[in-house]
Order: structure tokens, then sequence, then C-alpha cells
């Protein structure tokens, strides 16, 4: 289902497993410490759900662990290809999402988009400027963007929101899939999210 | 090298006059719209036109290099391109520098070509354009680092943030006048070289002032 670019991040997988690790991580918003103590590890393969109410430290957590925000606290340990998809979308607001996608494209090194597009339904809205797609679109537009990267930790932020039932079942599918290539997967929702192992961290066990 | 073409691709296809994004042919009017309004306001004597709109193209080159600041590094900021660039391991530094080749060909060779009709609109003689071509090429990159630097600066703030920049680049740009019209008055090289010098500083830091000041939004 996954042509070229999925196989791609296993044979990379095959040459190194990926790891994620945290240990006794603490993150300070303001003046507020959102959480702290928070320790994870994740080994090829497996996934994890990161739940919580709103403002507990989801969204901080992911950027965290992607490397884009210091902790107030704590490590991380990363071995392996990072990709993240938050509510940014990071495509070209006035270009067709096919020209939009593409530029992503020729940075990741990934020809074949073909299968990702199926499995998200987006051939129908190539020429579509990105600005004119609705928000459920818009999100299947960032996980085309995800797939196409063929990288091995995916740090997903809110994946489901705004999507539709079926866009649903084929996120848990290609999380599935990932996860079973020997990727690892943190998922961001206050959603239920079916996920390979079903292994959930609730923020609000951290805070101070 | 093949990202690097590809971000370059990019930004030239945002940045460059008749563009996708299409507005970006304002600051080439704006300049010819100065030059044509300065006879008009100062009188048609040959004489006064001679001896000062040699100035007033530099002034209108750099109110020019003004008007794209506030749409060069904040949209990518705010939609995420930074953080997807950051994950594939290309820094910050990088793009800027890429950004800063792609804003000057934006607007550094359109401004020099427009000097020419400019150059008949305020009444300036053939030596005299020699030199403020020759000052252009050597002041337009040193205008267009301080531009992105400022751009990078002013990334994190919400509104207000075009009228900032223009206000920051003016005092900024006051070397590169001084020493750029200046060379009118003496004919000369010395003029040139320097403004040239202060250019090459100037795009040599910038890339390292945008990346640290992108870096420190982020974690705002």
């Amino acid at each position: 289902m996954l042509a070229r670019c999925a196989y791609i991040a296993l044979t990379q997988n095959a040459m190194e497993p990926c790891r994620l690790a945290a240990t006794e991580l603490a993150c300070r918003r303001g003046d507020r410490v959102l959480f702290s103590g928070l320790s994870l590890a994740l080994e090829a393969g497996e996934a994890l759900q990161v739940t919580g109410p709103n403002g507990t430290g989801k969204s901080s957590l992911i950027r965290i662990l992607a490397g884009l925000m210091r902790p107030f606290a704590g490590d991380v340990e990363r071995a392996g290809s990072m990709a993240l998809i938050d509510e940014r979308l990071a495509l070209d607001e006035h270009l067709p999402l096919g020209s939009a996608l593409d530029f992503w494209q020729k940075l990741d090194g990934c020809g074949v988009p073909d299968a990702a597009l199926a499995t998200l339904q987006l051939q129908g809205l190539l020429e579509v400027p990105v600005r004119f797609l609705s928000t459920g679109q818009r999100k299947r537009a960032g996980l085309a963007r995800l797939l196409n990267s063929g990288r091995q930790v995916w740090l997903l932020d809110e994946p489901l929101n705004g999507l539709d039932d079926q866009a649903r079942g084929a996120v848990e599918a290609l999380l599935a899939l990932h996860c079973g290539g020997g990727g690892i997967a943190v998922v961001a929702s206050h959603q239920p999210i079916a996920l390979p192992g079903q292994k959930t961290l609730h923020l609000p066990n951290f805070t101070a | 090298m093949k990202a690097l073409m590809a971000l370059l691709r990019r930004d030239l296809g945002a940045l460059l006059p008749g563009s996708s994004r299409g507005n970006s042919l304002l600051p080439l009017l704006f300049f010819l719209a100065v030059s044509m309004l300065y006879p008009f306001a100062v009188g048609p004597e040959p004489e006064l036109l001679a001896a000062t709109g040699g100035g007033v193209i530099w002034v209108a080159a750099l109110l020019a290099a003004i008007l794209p600041l506030d749409r060069l590094l904040a949209p990518d900021v705010e939609s995420g391109f930074f953080d997807q660039w950051a994950l594939r391991g290309i820094a910050e530094e990088v793009v800027v520098a890429v950004r800063l080749l792609a804003h000057w060909l934006s607007f550094g060779p359109f401004i020099i070509a427009a000097a020419f009709p400019a150059s008949a609109l305020v009444g300036i003689d053939g030596p005299t354009l020699h030199v403020v071509l020759l000052g252009l090429l050597a002041g337009t990159p040193g205008l267009a680092a301080i531009g992105i630097i400022i751009a990078a600066v002013t990334v994190g703030l919400k509104g207000g943030g075009a009228a900032l920049s223009g206000l920051l680049m003016v005092p900024l740009a006051v070397p590169l006048l001084i020493f750029g019209a200046g060379s009118l008055s003496t004919g000369g090289e010395s003029g040139l070289a320097l403004t040239a010098a202060i250019s090459l500083v100037l795009v040599a830091i910038a890339p390292f002032a945008g990346g640290a000041a992108i870096r420190a939004a982020r974690e705002g």
C-alpha cells in the first residue's frame, strides 16, 4: 500500500533501529510548571498516546520530544529521523496542493507520493490551492507530507482533529503499518485512537 | 545541495516580481513613483535636479527595500516551515542565507535597472548615473542583509511588525546611505569601496543573526 517511501523507512530501520527516550522531563510555560518528573522510553515498533485535558502540556511535550523546545529540566534521547505534524501545515497556502507537497518531496527525496495520496484520498484535490482546503482536508494533506518524508519517529499533535470516520480509520491503519515496520509513533490526542500496543501516558498524572 | 536548490526555487517563486504571491512588483513601482514625484515637488530647475537627483534615487532604493520585509520570513515561521526544516536538520542559518540571496535577486537587479528611467526623471547626467549604478550594485546587498536581519528579529511580533521594521531599517541603513550617496559628491571610488565593504560585512553576519533570532522566537 505504501510503495517506496515506506520501504525506504523500513530499510533505514533495518540498518539502525530508532529509539526515543525521555528522563525526568519538566516543562514550564510562563510561571506555570505544566508537568514534571515525566519519563518515557519507546523502542522500535512501539506507539504511545499522550492524553489529558486542554492546557496540560500535550503539545509542549511533543515539541520538547521533537527538539523544538528546550525542556525546563530533563533530557531527551533520540535515535532515528523525526517527523512532526501539528496544527501548522507548512504548505504554501497560495499554491495548488500538488506543488505544495512537491516542495517537501524534493527535500525528502521521495518520488513516489501516489500511494500516500490514494490512502488519504487526496488525488482529486491536487489542483486545489491549499488555502481552499477544508479542515479535514488540510489535516490529510499534512499526513501526506508525513508519509512521504519516510521518517522513523512520528510525533503527531492531535492528528484526528476534523477528520471523518473513514479518514480516522485510515490514520489508525497507517499508524499500525508504521509501527509494524519498526517505526515509533507518539500521538497527542484527547480523542480515543487505536494504536498498536495501546500504551498511554496521562499527562495530569505528572502535574506538580 | 539539492535541498538548497529546492529552497532557492521556492523563495524565488514567492519573491520575484510577478510571482505567485503577486504583489512583489510594488517595491519597483514605488521606487519609480518616488523618482517621478521628486521633480514635481522641488521644481524643474535642471541644476538643482542634477545636484540632488542621485541622492533621491538612493533614498528611493532604501524605502523600496523596506516594503517586502514583513512577508520575508514571518509567514514561514507562522505556518511551521522553520520547524519542519529544523526537524530535517536544515539549519536556520542556511535557510536565511538562501532567503537573503532570493530577497536581493528579487529587488536589487530590478532597482538597478529601474535606475536608468529614474535617472532620466530626476535629470542626472551620464557620469553621475555611472556612480549611482555602481553604488547601488555595491549597496543593495547590504540593504537586503539589513532587511533580512530585521525581518528575523521582528518575526514573533503579532501586528505592527511592518511599521516597526521600517523604523528599524532607516537608522541601520544610514552608513550605507552616507558612503553610497556620498560617493556622488566626491565622484569617487573610496566611497564605493566603503559601501561594498559595509555590504560584505552585513551579508556575512545576516545569516547568523537571522538564524539566532528565529530560534529565539521559537523558544518564546
